[in-house]
C-alpha cells in the first residue's frame, strides 16, 4: 500500500499491512466536490478485512463525506461528484454503471440519528430482506431472531415484536438500525457517528457489537469521540480540512503518531 | 404606577379588547348561519329526504334521494379520479424532481390552480368535454370536481412527504431500497395520516361545490344514475330550489344545505383527527 496525499506528501502510513489482513475497499486518489468545494484531496486508504478503521477528526474535515462516498450515498444529490476510485474487492464503486442498490446491499450504513421505519420492529428486519429474498415464514422468523440476536437486542424485544419501532429508546432503536443493516448480510458496514444521539450505557452496549461484528464485516466508524475510537478500532485515520492527514494502527496513533497536527488533535490542542 | 409602563398597560388593552372583538365578530357570523341553518334544515328533515326523489314544483312531499346518491357518486368518482393523479404529481414534486426545474413550474401552476375560481373549472370541462360530446353528463361533473381535487392533493401530498425526515430516506436507500421502495414504502408509511388527510380535505371541497357542476352535469329531477346523462345532485338542487317561491322546495333546500354541512363537517373533523396523528419523526 502506497499513500501520497497531493498536498501532504509526507502523511505516514501503516505499510506491509496487506499482508497481514486482506485488503476488502481500496480508495485510490479520491477526490470529492460538493458543487465547486473540493471537500477531500487526494485521498489513498484501504479498510481491511475483519478490521475496524476509525475516522476522526475535526468538524467539517470531511470523513463522513468520505463515508458517503464508499456506498455512493452522496448519488441522492444532485452537485456533489467524486473522482479516484474506491475498489470493492477490485470493483470501482464509483463506476457510473454500477447498481446503485446492489452496492448498497452489499455495503451498508448506520446513521448519526437511529431512524427505524414506521413499521413493527419485526418488518423493520423483514423489510430489508424482502427486497432481495422469498423466504417462508418460518426461515424469515429465524432470520429476523438472528438479526436481533446479532445486534444484541433480542431479549429485550422478543415478547414485542409486532411493537412499532418508534416505541423502543434511544438506544435500542440504533441496535435496530443495525440489526436491519446486519440482516441483508452485507460485507462493509459503514457507521456514520453511531453512538452520538445516545446515553452512555447503549454507546457502551452498541461499541461491544461493534467489536463482536468485526469477526464478519469489514467495519469503518466516523467518530468524534477519541476514546471511542482508540476503544474500538484496530486502524485509524486522521483526517483535517479534507486532508488524510495519517493513517495507521489505532495504538501508535494514539501513542506514537508521527504528524504534529494528529498529535496535537488527539491531546486535544486543537479540533 | 410609572406613567410610561401604565401606557404600555393601556396600549396592551386596547389591542386585546381589539382582538377579541374581531374574533367575536367574525365566529359571530359563522354561528348565526349555521344556527339558522341547524334551525331550518332540522324542521325540514325527515325521512321522505332520503326515500323520495325531488318533487315537480307546486307539489308537496318528495326528497333529495336522487340528488343525494348523485353528489356521492359524483364526489366519488371526482375524488377517485383527482386524488391518485394528484398524489403522483405531489410524490413527483416532493421526491423524484426535487431538484428539478421542472418542479418549480408545476408547482407555481399548481398554485394558480389552487385558487382558480370554481366557476372557471365548469367552463373549461364545459367546453372541453359537454360541447364535444354533445351534452351534460355527471361523467363531465365528476371531471370538473377531478379537476378541483388534483391541486389540492398535489399540494397536500407534496408537504406532507416533505416533512418526512431525509434521514429516513437515506436509512432506507442505504439498505439497497430502489427508489419507489423507499418512496412507497417508508415514505408514505411515515406519512400516511397526512395523505389521507389531504384526500379527505379535498373531498369535503368538492363536495360542496356548485358551480363546475351547473355546466357539466346540470342536475336531474328524476332518478338517474347513468353517467352519460345529467345527474342529479345537492348543490345544484339547492341553488335550483331557493330560486323558487315554493315553499316545499325551500323546504327541501335547507335540509339539502343541512346534509351537506354536516358531511363537510364530520370530513374535516375525520382530517383533524388523522391530522393530530401525522408525527412522522
Amino acid at each position: 500500500m502506497s499513500m501520497s496525499s497531493v498536498t501532504l506528501p509526507e502523511a505516514s502510513v501503516a505499510n506491509g499491512d496487506d499482508a497481514k489482513h486482506p485488503v476488502k475497499l481500496a480508495v485510490k486518489n479520491l477526490d470529492f466536490f460538493y458543487g465547486q468545494t473540493r471537500a477531500l484531496k487526494g485521498i489513498n486508504l484501504n479498510l481491511y478485512k475483519n478490521i475496524v478503521t476509525a475516522f476522526i477528526g475535526p468538524s467539517g474535515c470531511g470523513k463522513s463525506t468520505l463515508l458517503r462516498v464508499l456506498n455512493r450515498m452522496y448519488d441522492l444529490y444532485p452537485g456533489q461528484r467524486a473522482t479516484g476510485e474506491v475498489l470493492l474487492d477490485g470493483q470501482n464503486v464509483l463506476d457510473p454503471k454500477i447498481d446503485l442498490n446492489l452496492l448498497r446491499a452489499r455495503v451498508g450504513m448506520v446513521f448519526q440519528k437511529p431512524t427505524p421505519f414506521p413499521m413493527t420492529i419485526y418488518d423493520n428486519i423483514a423489510f430489508g430482506i424482502k427486497l432481495y429474498e422469498a423466504l417462508p415464514k418460518s426461515e424469515m422468523d429465524g432470520r429476523v431472531e438472528a438479526a436481533l440476536k446479532g445486534a444484541a437486542l433480542w431479549n429485550e424485544v422478543k415478547d414485542k415484536l409486532n411493537a412499532s419501532g418508534l416505541s423502543l429508546s434511544g438506544g435500542q432503536q440504533q441496535r435496530l438500525c443495525i440489526a436491519r443493516t446486519v440482516a441483508i448480510k452485507p460485507e462493509v458496514i459503514l457507521f456514520d457517528e453511531p453512538c452520538s444521539a445516545l446515553d452512555p450505557i447503549s454507546t457502551a452496549k452498541v461499541e461491544e457489537l461493534i467489536d463482536e461484528l468485526r469477526s464478519q464485516y469489514t467495519i469503518a466508524i466516523v467518530t468524534h469521540n477519541m476514546q471511542q475510537a482508540a476503544r474500538v478500532s484496530q486502524y485509524t485515520a486522521f483526517m483535517y480540512l479534507g486532508d488524510l492527514v495519517e493513517f495507521d494502527d489505532t495504538s501508535k496513533i494514539f501513542t506514537r503518531p508521527t504528524q504534529k497536527q494528529t498529535q496535537e488533535y488527539i491531546t486535544g490542542r486543537f479540533g | 404606577m410609572n406613567p410610561i409602563y401604565a401606557s404600555r398597560k393601556r396600549t396592551d388593552f386596547i389591542i386585546r379588547g381589539l382582538c377579541i372583538a374581531a374574533a367575536i365578530f367574525g365566529i359571530g357570523w359563522l354561528t348565526l348561519i349555521l344556527g339558522s341553518l341547524l334551525w331550518n334544515g332540522l324542521t325540514s328533515l325527515g325521512l321522505n329526504v332520503f326515500t323520495q326523489m325531488t318533487p315537480p314544483p307546486g307539489v308537496t312531499g318528495g326528497g333529495l334521494l336522487n340528488a343525494i346518491v348523485g353528489s356521492l357518486i359524483m364526489t366519488i368518482i371526482g375524488v377517485a379520479i383527482g386524488a391518485p393523479l394528484g398524489m403522483f404529481a405531489g410524490t413527483y414534486l416532493a421526491e423524484y424532481g426535487r431538484h428539478d426545474k421542472l418542479s418549480s413550474v408545476i408547482r407555481f401552476i399548481n398554485d394558480v390552480l389552487l385558487s382558480a375560481p370554481s366557476i372557471i373549472i365548469g367552463l373549461f370541462i364545459y367546453g372541453a368535454v359537454v360541447v364535444p360530446m354533445g351534452g351534460f353528463s355527471a361523467f363531465a361533473g365528476s371531471l370538473a370536481l377531478a379537476v378541483i381535487v388534483i391541486p389540492v392533493v398535489v399540494r397536500t401530498t407534496e408537504d406532507m412527504l416533505m416533512l418526512v425526515p431525509t434521514a429516513l430516506r437515506e436509512a432506507a436507500s442505504a439498505l439497497g431500497l430502489p427508489r419507489a421502495y423507499v418512496i412507497t414504502r417508508v415514505a408514505y408509511k411515515a406519512a400516511r395520516a397526512g395523505l389521507i388527510t389531504g384526500v379527505l380535505l379535498a373531498t369535503a371541497r368538492v363536495a360542496g361545490e356548485t358551480a363546475p357542476l351547473l355546466f357539466t352535469a346540470l342536475s336531474n329531477q328524476f332518478w338517474s344514475i347513468d353517467l352519460t346523462k345529467t345527474m342529479a345532485n345537492l348543490p345544484v338542487t339547492i341553488n335550483n330550489f331557493v330560486n323558487n317561491p315554493d315553499p316545499n322546495w325551500k323546504n327541501l333546500a335547507w335540509a339539502g344545505a343541512l346534509l351537506i354541512t354536516l358531511a363537510v363537517l364530520t370530513l374535516n373533523i375525520a382530517a383533524r383527527y388523522l391530522g393530530a396523528e401525522r408525527t412522522p419523526k
